[in-house]
């Protein structure tokens, strides 16, 4: 299968692989997918009290094309608000990473992983239960 | 996008072998002036095609320890294969309508059996036990008066158990049911005979075992005789088995092969295993949480199916680039399936997702395997840093024990 350059480069020199500390109340985590379907990917969002995220780590099992997804995810939300990052569509990445419809899947398991950190924050932060991407 | 950097290194032996270029020599002469159709009877082209042909046919034949009017050329195992299957279930089908097969043979008897279900014939797919290997009491038990053929494997291509092939003979000619065996990955690689195994059908393929691509055959029993319905029909070629005009330059080439398995396999066979060994040894020794799938003795030796806990296979593979080597992860299937035999044998579908085969071969060298270790072992320590599996499980968590959402 032949990936486009921007994948190979995301899966090649992922950014911002690591991990925060999960029990800190500015940390958002969202963990989605599962082992037994190829891939799991753990997404963790820094929140400023102003509600802005200024970090975002991953760690993912699965295929390049989710590394890749994951990896371009976390750029994309850095600097941004719940909503906006809330916002973002899979279909965005997928356009991005030029994904062949075999690795759509990949593009929405990164789209759950950013609605879920975000949920994870507010609800620690007492800010209700968002929707979570289904 | 990042160029090879160096030679790739082939250790995808299961997929197909090179042809080995003593087999080309002696192919090269059957394209150009010994270009006859050997079923021409009636000059001097036909009569030195069929001479090499029948040269070929003995060749192949002592290999498995036939005789040479046993052996039914065909255009690889995947034609033998159904031809056996669909051969045999159609001549003795209607007393005995039952096959009994496994469920971690190849795509193309697996498909073969649904064909004949599909018809109206009975299957019986046997598991295995979580080493690969059938249960010889479950066969037995299988076994009844309408079973006309058990179809066992020799060597599984995804994990390279072997099959007790001789104690499979012996139940069949006991329940006087006949014995098919896809040995695709088994010649060249154990020894087979079809006297001392009570084997009455077994397929072969010309490109597993360095011949060409595009030829294969049928062992088809004489003595007591198997018979079988052709699934292609046309000038009676093959006695009748197999309509056709024989490819000479591939027969020619499956034959040399054959001839080199003959002389060179033992001693092959002792250096494969040796690298092997050193191969899974060294492994071992660098990472933890890594399973060799299928049973560790019962065993070809070329075939290392390892996998390596909390990586990814697919992932794997695109860092290892430069090194050829197949997944049973389901993200390089078309079906996003994993791979149905090792979860056959009760291997987790995580650990499934992560499995390599490496499969060592003729042209392997201690080198290529020594950089193939290298290349893996750094992958695979660079992806688990990146693998929130791996990180729970250096935390202690159960990744078992965690609710996940599956998709």
């Amino acid at each position: 299968m032949a990936y486009s350059e921007k994948l190979i480069d995301h899966y090649e020199n992922p950014r911002n692989v690591g991990s925060m500390d999960k029990n800190e109340t500015f940390v958002g985590t969202g963990l989605v997918g599962a082992p037994a379907c190829g891939d799991v990917m753990k997404l963790q969002i820094k929140v400023t009290p102003e509600g802005i995220i200024e970090d975002a780590k991953f760690k993912t099992f699965g295929c390049g094309s989710a590394i890749a997804s994951s990896s371009l995810i976390t750029e994309w939300v850095k600097g941004k608000s719940l909503d906006e990052a809330g916002s973002i569509k899979n279909s965005q990445i997928a356009a991005e990473l030029a994904l062949p419809p075999v690795k759509i899947h990949c593009s929405i398991l990164a789209e759950d992983a950013i609605k879920a950190a975000i949920s994870d924050y507010k609800t620690k932060n007492g800010q209700g239960e968002v929707e979570a991407a289904e | 996008m990042n160029e090879l950097k160096a030679k790739p290194i082939y250790l995808d032996y299961q997929a197909t072998t090179p042809t080995d270029p003593r087999v080309v020599d002696a192919m090269l002469p059957y394209f150009t002036e010994k270009f006859g159709n050997p079923h021409s009877r009636n000059h001097s082209f036909g009569w030195e095609a069929e001479d090499a042909v029948e040269v070929a046919r003995g060749q192949v034949a002592k290999v498995i320890g036939a005789s040479a009017k046993e052996v039914i050329f065909t255009s690889g195992a995947t034609e033998s294969n159904n031809l056996a299957l669909k051969g045999v279930m159609k001549f003795y089908g209607k007393k005995k309508p039952h096959l009994i097969t496994v469920v971690t043979e190849h795509k193309c008897v697996l498909d073969s059996a649904r064909h004949l279900e599909q018809e109206g014939y009975k299957v019986t797919y046997l598991g295995v036990k979580d080493n690969g290997l059938i249960d010889l009491e479950e066969l037995k038990a299988a076994i009844t008066d309408e079973t006309a053929l058990v179809s066992v494997m020799g060597v599984n291509n995804e994990i390279g158990v072997i099959q007790p092939l001789k104690e499979i003979g012996a139940i069949c000619r006991e329940r006087k049911v006949f014995f098919h065996t896809d040995c695709a990955q088994a010649v060249g690689k154990i020894d087979l005979d079809v006297e001392d195994m009570n084997i009455d059908l077994m397929s072969i393929s010309a490109h597993k075992l360095y011949g060409p691509k595009g030829v294969g055959a049928l062992f088809v029993r004489r003595r007591p005789r198997v018979r079988v319905i052709a699934q292609i029909t046309g000038g009676g070629q093959e006695r009748g088995m197999r309509s056709g005009t024989l490819p000479t330059p591939l027969l020619v080439g499956f034959g040399k092969a054959c001839d080199i398995l003959s002389n060179e396999m033992a001693e092959e066979n002792a250096r494969i295993t040796e690298l092997r060994d050193y191969t899974l040894k060294k492994f071992r020794d660098r990472l933890a949480d890594i399973y060799l799938n299928g049973d560790e003795e019962a065993r070809v030796s070329g075939n290392l199916n390892v996998s390596f806990a909390y990586v990814e296979g697919e992932s794997l593979q695109m860092d290892i680039k430069n090194i050829a080597v197949s997944s049973g992860s389901a993200c390089t299937s078309a079906s996003l399936e994993p791979s149905y035999v090792l979860r056959a044998l009760g291997v987790d579908e995580e650990l499934a997702h992560t499995s390599l085969r490496i499969g060592i071969g003729r042209y392997t060298t201690k080198e290529e395997l020594d950089e193939a270790i290298e290349s893996i072992s750094v992958a695979v320590e660079r992806l688990r840093e990146m693998s929130p599996l791996w990180e729970m499980a250096q935390e202690g968590i159960d990744i078992k024990s965690i609710e996940w959402a599956e998709h």
